[in-house]
């Protein structure tokens, strides 16, 4: 029996297996566990559309990576340091991405000539030398899951195997010191109707654990230790969890009811599903027929006073455009949160990709401007929302809040915000309760300041108007086809907006050395490489600075003059480049790019190889 | 929910706004917007609590000319939008005015599901059997064979009765009307007003430019009007010498009342659960060119989808008591560090 602990500051899981295998709950539950040891971390879920593709195809491959660490993290790791396999399938998807030394830890069940074949391995790469770079650790984690659960005589052989899952997370929880508690009370919790089941996972995990501590095969556990994280309360989020408590955050700052239009669409759904489980904070959802009706519920719910939002993503946003540029004609305030996707088309339903910033911008017919903000992390998300709510409620306006799969369902540990920190954003809404000209209400009689319009909502006596979507005289809001009209009314829209500008923080620059030639921009969810890249370029003693954008409509006042300061801009976006060609027209510096769509987040490394490239040339 | 007892008399005119209307002259939609304005008054709410909703389309400027609250919004999305006020504020009466494209064309997918929600809404769908608005192209309730300027050689689409299809999409309200029947209109807008969920009423509308007469055998021929009351056998013509009797087939058909005698005839029956009786009615006439029914098909209670969804929320909240906020961001699991 091994008890030799050896302490390591970072570790990197890949937990992969077939799509009904559970990869994805085995992956959710050592991440709790290890956020309850105080680690930092961060996870990356990476899992088909299909549901369920044919058991052992590759395409039915699903996998789950999380990295965890003594100190603070950004990404959710480059290269496993571990992979769990739970088929041919899983290893042949996930193998390419290890170094030689990782540890390979496979279910030698399911090596099976049949299951070789469905993976496409013409011989067994156990014993062809594909693995010899590795550690490889096979398991018979079928067999001893079925034999843990001999007692069980009321399930089938099936549902035995089906807990094979937990096994592995038994397994891997021993070897790098995870508590089992937390996992325990969980399966009692979740199995609580079917109270065999739960005591089977439970066993089924228990034998994972044992079999670590007996086996000879592992040389030693591991541990890590907590994470020196900045003080407060933590919990695990992902971005559709904080991006649905920052919207029921906002209505509670605003003093206003949350109404959420959606249509389920991937990755979106979540935030959806999440908001109908909050009835009693006096959330409205309303599952709509379609795109279109989900937003149109929303914009109505406006009209009548609520603060609404709908949420999308991929061509759920192109159906909702029409809706959208009738909010900004109309001059409501309307947060439509898209969760981007790969694309065009239905594209890449559950990857990640940065390419509807245009959309956000310009995708609507007309001169048709709305604020767009990006969140950087999953628990950012949060803060977004409320960000996004007070522009659109101080200013009328729709606003577009873009995060992608990436920050939708990966994790990371997030310090809790006291309620004294939120905004207060009751200023931001004052409801029309008297005429506000000779006598008459006029509903586009606007704030000096703000350029907002009034809103006046329907059970108001004495101010019952009409709004539409054909062009208004300002002032009054009738119907004007008055050629002057229409110019001013549309250099009124466009000045809302560009005034926010002068609303929001200025760009804040990460610039220790001072002299630093490079700057290395981005936006949204590739904060966490880009930064984590740019610590690592400055370990290796390059001079790199940061700067991360999260209003991208407006901009921040002070962006153009950051730009000005360097000598190369590095601009990576999950697209073919965006925002530089928007930063490019409106600056026109020569911004570089650094762009890939892979359905991933970038790596650390590339990042740090493109950074050294930049700077060869400057 | 609606508090009549404090409510000033209201007249046909505090109804109308003050923008000029800007429909042809000669069209149906004149006597409707009167008429919805006459009725408004005595349908016992205040007018800060109303709120008309339109999409686009000839009726859809119909908000313009109600001084009460009005959205004009998109096409064919009007009873989306509606939903989100309505199910949003159960203290308002919503009406949705739209057309036959509007509602059965491009709106067709909100209108369905709008009714068998049964959001607390009253959608009056004026049919012209044309597209006005873009000056003249079939709709989707124009004959077959009807010759447009999108249609030379004659519409090849088999149209849509929308009395059909509002039953078959679970609508607990239906009832049809005429533009000119003035007493008769006024009376079904207030009975659809009343009803509680969605409640659909096709009025049959001239377009006296792009499609002048097409209801004539209905419209000016009050002998081909089967006016439906519930209850009562169901008599026309001129001196109610015609019935509608159920066939041995399980069809309905037209007799003569002196051949068969009252007795025969069938009694309507807007309240029963089934849909089927108000179905093989609005299938008397697939288009209005012989005896053609008019009145309520159905009117039954269902739940109305803006009270149970606040009634979710409340039941909620009485469970597990009101939100706090900090609870839910905290979540379950949290750990501290110090």
């Amino acid at each position: 029996m091994s008890n030799q602990v050896e302490r390591v500051r970072t570790v990197t899981i890949r937990f992969a297996g077939d799509s009904g295998d559970g990869m994805q709950l085995t992956g959710t539950r050592f991440t709790s566990a290890t956020a309850a040891m105080g680690n930092d971390l961060a996870t990356l879920p990476d899992f088909p559309a299909e549901i369920r593709a044919p058991a052992g195809s590759l395409p039915g491959v699903s996998g789950f990576q999380l990295h965890f660490a003594d100190h603070d993290i950004l990404t959710p790791g480059d290269a496993p340091d571990v992979l769990v396999s739970m088929n041919p399938a899983a290893l042949k998807v996930n193998l390419g991405d290890l170094e030689p030394g990782a540890t390979v830890i496979l279910n030698e069940d399911a090596f099976t000539p049949q299951n070789l074949k469905k993976a496409r391995y013409e011989a067994d790469p156990r014993e062809d030398g594909t693995l010899e770079p590795f550690q490889v650790v096979e398991v018979p984690i079928t067999t001893m899951t079925v034999g843990a659960l001999e007692k069980y005589e009321d399930l089938g052989k099936k549902e035995k195997q089906r807990a094979k899952n937990m096994f592995a997370l038994g397994l891997m929880s021993w070897m790098y010191s995870r508590p089992t508690e937390p996992t325990t009370e969980w399966l009692a919790d979740k199995f609580s109707a079917q109270p065999s089941v739960a005591a089977a996972n439970i066993a089924a995990f228990d034998a994972g654990w044992a079999f670590g501590e007996t086996t000879e095969l592992f040389g030693h556990q591991y541990e890590v230790a907590p994470a020196d994280l900045p003080p407060g309360r933590y919990r695990q989020i992902t971005g559709n969890q904080a991006i649905s408590c920052g919207l029921v955050a906002a209505a509670d700052r605003s003093g206003l009811r949350l109404f959420l239009g959606g249509y389920p669409i991937t990755p979106a759904s979540d935030v959806l599903h999440e908001l109908a489980r909050y009835k009693q904070f006096g959330v409205q959802t309303f599952q709509a027929e379609d795109e279109i009706a989900g937003v149109g519920a929303s914009l109505g719910a406006s009209f009548a006073g609520n603060l609404a939002a709908t949420v999308t993503s991929g061509p759920g946003i192109a159906l909702k455009a029409e809706t959208i540029g009738l909010g900004v004609s109309v001059e409501l305030p309307l947060l439509v949160l898209n969760i981007q996707r790969g694309g065009p088309s239905t594209g890449l339903p559950t990857k990640t990709e940065q390419s509807d910033l245009l959309q956000a911008l310009f995708g609507r017919n007309g001169e048709s401007p709305v604020p767009v903000i990006a969140a950087a992390t999953p628990g950012d998300c949060f803060h977004t929302a409320i960000e996004a709510a007070r522009m659109a409620l101080t200013y009328r306006t729709p606003v577009l809040v873009l995060s992608d799969g990436y920050l939708a369902n990966g994790a990371e540990p997030w310090r809790i915000p006291e309620m004294d920190e939120l905004p207060d954003l009751r200023d931001c809404v004052s409801f029309a309760t008297e005429t506000n000209h000779n006598g008459e209400y006029w509903p586009f009689l606007r704030d000096e300041g703000s350029l907002a319009r009034p809103w006046a909502i329907p059970g108001t006596p004495g101010l019952e108007h009409r709004i539409g979507g054909l062009e208004k005289a300002d002032g009054t809001g009738n119907i004007s086809y008055d050629p002057d009209n229409h110019q001013h009314m549309t250099e009124v829209r466009q000045g809302k907006v560009d005034r926010i500008a002068e609303d929001i923080p200025p760009l804040a620059v990460d610039d220790p050395d001072g002299d630093t030639r490079l700057l290395m921009l981005g936006w949204g969810s590739t904060y966490g490489p880009i930064a984590a890249a740019v610590r690592q370029a400055r370990d290796e003693g390059h001079a790199v600075a940061q700067a991360h954008l999260r209003h991208l409509n407006p901009f921040p006042a002070n962006l153009g003059e950051i730009l000005a300061r360097y000598d190369r801009v590095l601009l990576p976006e999950m697209n073919t480049g965006q925002l530089r060609m928007l930063l490019r027209a409106r600056y026109l510096m020569d911004v570089r790019g650094y762009n890939r769509v892979s359905g991933l987040p970038f790596t650390t490394q590339e990042l740090v190889r493109e950074i050294t490239n930049q700077l060869a040339h400057v | 929910m609606t508090d009549t007892t404090e409510l000033p008399q209201l007249t046909k005119k505090d109804f109308a706004s003050d923008q000029e209307v800007r429909w042809c002259p000669g069209c149906g939609d004149y006597a409707i917007l009167a008429n919805i304005q006459g009725v408004m008054p005595t349908l016992g709410f205040p007018k800060e609590r109303i709120v008309f909703v339109s999409g686009i389309g000839c009726a859809a400027r119909f908000p313009y000319y109600m001084d009460t609250y009005g959205f004009h919004s998109i096409h064919g999305r009007a009873p989306a939008i509606a939903t989100g006020i309505s199910s949003s504020r159960p203290d308002l009466k919503v009406f949705v005015v739209t057309g036959d494209g509007d509602a059965l064309s491009i709106g067709g997918n909100h209108l369905i599901h709008a009714l068998r929600r049964n959001v607390n809404m009253t959608i009056i769908m004026f049919n012209n059997q044309i597209y006005g608005l873009t000056k003249g192209q079939y709709s989707p309730t124009s004959e077959l064979g009807k010759i447009t300027k999108s249609s030379p050689s004659g519409s090849l689409d088999h149209p849509f009765n929308p009395v059909s299809l509002a039953l078959g999409a679970e609508a607990s309200f239906v009832a049809r009307s005429v533009d000119n029947e003035r007493a008769h209109l006024a009376e079904i807008i207030e009975r659809a007003a009343a009803h509680q969920g969605t409640s659909f009423v096709e009025v049959y509308q001239n377009c006296n430019i792009f499609n002048d007469g097409a209801f004539d055998a209905v419209r000016g021929n009050k002998a081909n009007q089967i006016r439906l009351e519930h209850g009562q056998p169901i008599r026309f013509g001129a001196d109610h010498e015609y019935g509608v009797a159920l066939a041995s087939t399980g069809q309905l058909e037209i007799v003569e009342v002196a051949d068969v005698g009252e007795g025969a005839l069938l009694a309507h029956d807007a309240h029963g659960d089934d849909p089927g009786l108000a179905f093989l009615l609005s299938r008397l006439s697939h288009t209005p060119h012989g005896p053609t029914p008019i009145g309520v098909f159905r009117e039954v209670a269902r739940p109305v989808y803006g009270a149970e969804l606040q009634g979710q929320i409340d039941d909620a909240i009485t469970r597990k008591g009101p939100g706090k906020l900090e609870d839910l961001i905290a979540g379950p699991d949290t750990w501290d560090v110090s």
